[in-house]
């Protein structure tokens, strides 16, 4: 979880822990209910005010999507040319989208045809449709991951956890057939085999594959292609927020010379 | 012509147009020279403060409008579309969602300040009406727009709300489907909502409008609660409140832009960020939290029909408080029950707003039931009964004379629990 909505989460609960142990003295009773296992929390890149993404671990996550997760999982609202965000050149990103083949319109008798991608096309999706995914899934649906990271509580600690909660199932545990044991999915049991492992990938820079390191840059991938615009954001940000710092204590200032006569 | 102060503006065009339509005129009385007591705090800020969020609202809405498509096959993917590939789409939307937001806290503390203060006694019970319907309103407006994105918790909030109306006695069904425009939230709703949203914050707009114009007959209440005595209790709205109010917008700015730039999504639900599925009921469904407390309620009665009534009962109650307070005394500070009362009506709200987030289940439910209890209790029995059996303290003889307290001592000081506070009408 980013520092800045845990700060702010942290002041809320903690304002109204406050409240509740005032009016109710069993607060704690009621946190009853479903216990589920806390996250571990990454320093991740992105976090903070002036948080940006570490370019290169987006690359080296955006390989592993490439290899990996898009075999099955689509990623709908990103064209290539938006690659140019994690710092892809125009011609790695032509070559990239030239890769896949895609519906090309109708030839001269009208039957349809493909043609290789263009930077300005969107993902290819792995599947035609949910239930071609479903079919080739044991039944479950991947999800679309363009804005996975803001679709789950706990975002990009979320992804990171599934991808290295996998374990063998706690004794006495039966699971379904084709399913796997994860430790940080609601009811354990999840459709998604095991995607990543330790060498799942060569990385072109040296890096060590380790699970962990691509799990830590898969996210980061999965992060930026949520809020592509955030590093954007945060700079003007903190621009606006000083700009309104000064407008603020130059308002007040007059303030105090206008109000200065009356008693 | 009479009562046109000619020559009055340097500006020869600015008189020859005030001459034939005295907008400058009106603008010159009702935002310049307008007598305001003098004694604000930092509370009569909230109003100014609103009026701006509205406008945010109003400005961000229309540029959305121009890149979103209401069709339930395509509202979400226009919305990525607005976040993505709409030059500062990001921005509008993320100043929209939040400036939602923004809005009900300004509203809310708004509310707390026209409650605290007596802003709603007499003469001012219109304009405190006025002002209820705008909340009624905001609700409206809010609860449609959040449909509009068409994720999973806009479909199953609005199956939710839609279908309370199912718990009216033989029209009830009758009522779900006509505002469903089908037989379930589907296409017609999300048309018709967006229409809606479209149109409300106009009609707000224009009550805001009536709300002001209210306002500018009886002139603005104060801290202190009484009217103010002559021109030595008051200045000029300008420049004296217009500053005031702009230093007030630029902190509610700051607030503003850190959430838009460095949390946006501090105040959405990460199911709203998966597309609307009828199949798939979401764990669980949640309000955005400034409904939260009203969804509390609704929750806390086991009877649906119950449910329904006291949730819609406790926003009409509000539109009875000039009445249901019988005490003279407008100002919580000369008020020594009935403050201690305000504050337990913010705890017991938040603490309903908390409830609301919660499974209805343990001892969350009792915690529901208890706060609900108070809510109206406060406004059915308490506030009636402790107008009559409170002793106000002595109220100041004005604005500008020092508060009576005890250091005055002597003579004629502070008689404990003295003559009963005079209704203050009538400057
Ligand atoms: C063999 C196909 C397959 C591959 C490869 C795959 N996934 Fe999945 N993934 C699934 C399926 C199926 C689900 C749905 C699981 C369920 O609902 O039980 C899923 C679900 C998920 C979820 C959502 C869990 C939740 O909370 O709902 C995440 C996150 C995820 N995958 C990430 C990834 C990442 C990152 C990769 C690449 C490293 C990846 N997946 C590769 C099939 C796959
Ligand atoms: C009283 C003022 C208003 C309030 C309280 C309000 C509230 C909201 C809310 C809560 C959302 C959902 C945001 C989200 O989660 O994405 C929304 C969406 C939207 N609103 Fe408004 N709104 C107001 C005025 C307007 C106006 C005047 C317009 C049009 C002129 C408008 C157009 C839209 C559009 C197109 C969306 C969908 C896009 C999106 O979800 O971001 N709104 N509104």
């Amino acid at each position: 979880m980013r520092p800045m909505n845990k700060l702010v989460r942290l002041m809320r609960s903690s304002v109204l822990a406050g409240i509740f142990s005032a009016v109710l003295p069993f607060a704690s009773v009621f946190a009853q209910g479903t216990e589920e296992p806390s996250l571990p929390h990454i320093n991740w890149s992105f976090e903070g005010p002036f948080g940006t993404y570490d370019l290169a671990a987006a690359q080296r996550g955006f390989q592993i999507y490439k290899d990996i997760c898009a075999n099955c999982h689509s990623m709908n609202y990103l064209h290539y040319r938006d690659l140019s965000g994690i710092g892809l050149n125009e011609d790695q990103i032509k070559a990239i989208a030239a890769s896949v083949e895609v519906p090309g319109g109708v030839n001269d008798s009208g039957q349809p045809i493909t043609r290789p991608g263009r930077p300005a096309d969107t993902f290819k999706a792995p599947f035609p449709n949910e239930q071609a995914a479903r079919a080739a899934n044991n039944g479950a649906y991947p999800p679309d991951q363009s804005i996975l990271v803001l679709a789950r509580k706990g975002g990009a600690d979320y992804i990171y956890a599934i991808l290295t909660g996998y374990s063998e199932p706690p004794a006495g545990m039966k699971l379904q057939p084709g399913m796997s044991y994860n430790k940080y999915f609601p009811g354990h049991q999840i459709a998604m085999p095991q995607p990543l492992q330790d060498g799942s990938v060569q990385y072109a820079d040296g890096t060590k594959p380790t699970l962990e390191q691509e799990a830590k840059d898969v996210v980061t991938f999965l992060a930026w292609a949520a809020e592509p615009e955030m590093v954007q954001r945060k700079q003007t940000g903190v621009r606006v927020v000083l700009f309104l710092l000064m407008l603020t204590g130059l308002t007040y200032a007059l303030k105090r010379r206008v109000w200065a006569d009356v008693h | 012509m009479v009562g046109l102060h000619k020559g009055e503006f340097q500006n020869s065009l600015v008189r020859w147009i005030d001459a034939r339509l005295p907008v400058f005129t009106l603008m010159q009385k009702e935002y310049s020279a307008f007598p305001t007591p003098k004694n604000f705090n930092y509370f009569w800020n909230f109003g100014a403060i609103a009026t701006v969020a509205l406008l945010i609202m109003i400005l961000t809405g229309i540029f959305l409008a121009m890149n979103y498509v209401p069709n339930s096959a395509l509202a979400f993917e226009s919305v990525q579309r607005i976040m993505r590939d709409v030059n500062y789409g990001w921005l509008i939307r993320y100043v929209h969602m939040n400036g939602a937001s923004m809005f009900f806290i300004a509203v809310y503390i708004h509310i707390f300040r026209g409650i605290y203060y007596g802003s709603y006694k007499t003469p001012r019970e219109l304009l405190w009406m006025l002002g209820v319907l705008i909340l009624f309103l905001m609700m409206a407006t809010a609860f449609m727009g959040y449909v509009l994105p068409w994720g999973q918790m806009s479909y199953w909030g609005a199956t939710v709300i839609t279908n309370l109306f199912s718990a009216f006695p033989l029209v009830g069904k009758a009522i779900v489907t006509w505002l469903w425009g089908g037989f379930s939230v589907d296409n017609p709703t999300l048309n018709r909502f967006f229409s809606l949203h479209y149109l409300l914050p106009f009609i707000i707009v224009a009550v805001v409008g009536l709300h002001v114009a209210a306002l500018h007959v009886s002139g603005s209440n104060n801290p202190l609660g009484i009217d103010p005595k002559g021109p030595q209790d008051t200045v000029p709205f300008h420049p004296y409140y217009t500053i005031k109010d702009s230093v007030g917008l630029c902190v509610f700015l700051i607030v503003f832009a850190i959430f838009v730039f460095f949390a946006p999504n501090f105040f959405s639900n990460p199911d709203n960020s998966i597309p609307a599925n009828p199949m798939m009921t979401p764990p669980e469904i949640v309000p955005e939290w400034y409904l939260l407390p009203y969804y509390a309620i609704l929750r806390s009665v086991p009877n649906k029909l119950g449910g329904v009534l006291m949730m819609f009962g406790s926003i009409f109650i509000l539109f009875f408080l000039p009445w249901l307070d019988t005490s003279p005394v407008r100002s919580a500070k000369f008020r020594p029950i009935f403050r201690q009362l305000v504050w337990l009506l913010v705890i017991d709200v938040l603490v309903l707003g908390e409830v609301g987030a919660h499974r209805p289940e343990g001892l969350w439910i009792i915690a529901g039931r208890v706060a609900t209890a108070y809510y109206f209790l406060f406004f059915l029995v308490l506030l009636p009964i402790i107008g009559k059996l409170e002793r106000p303290l002595p109220l100041p003889e004005s604005i500008s004379r020092p508060v009576l307290g005890p250091r005055s001592g002597g003579g004629g000081g502070p008689v404990a629990g003295g003559a009963p506070a005079k209704p203050m009408e009538k400057a």
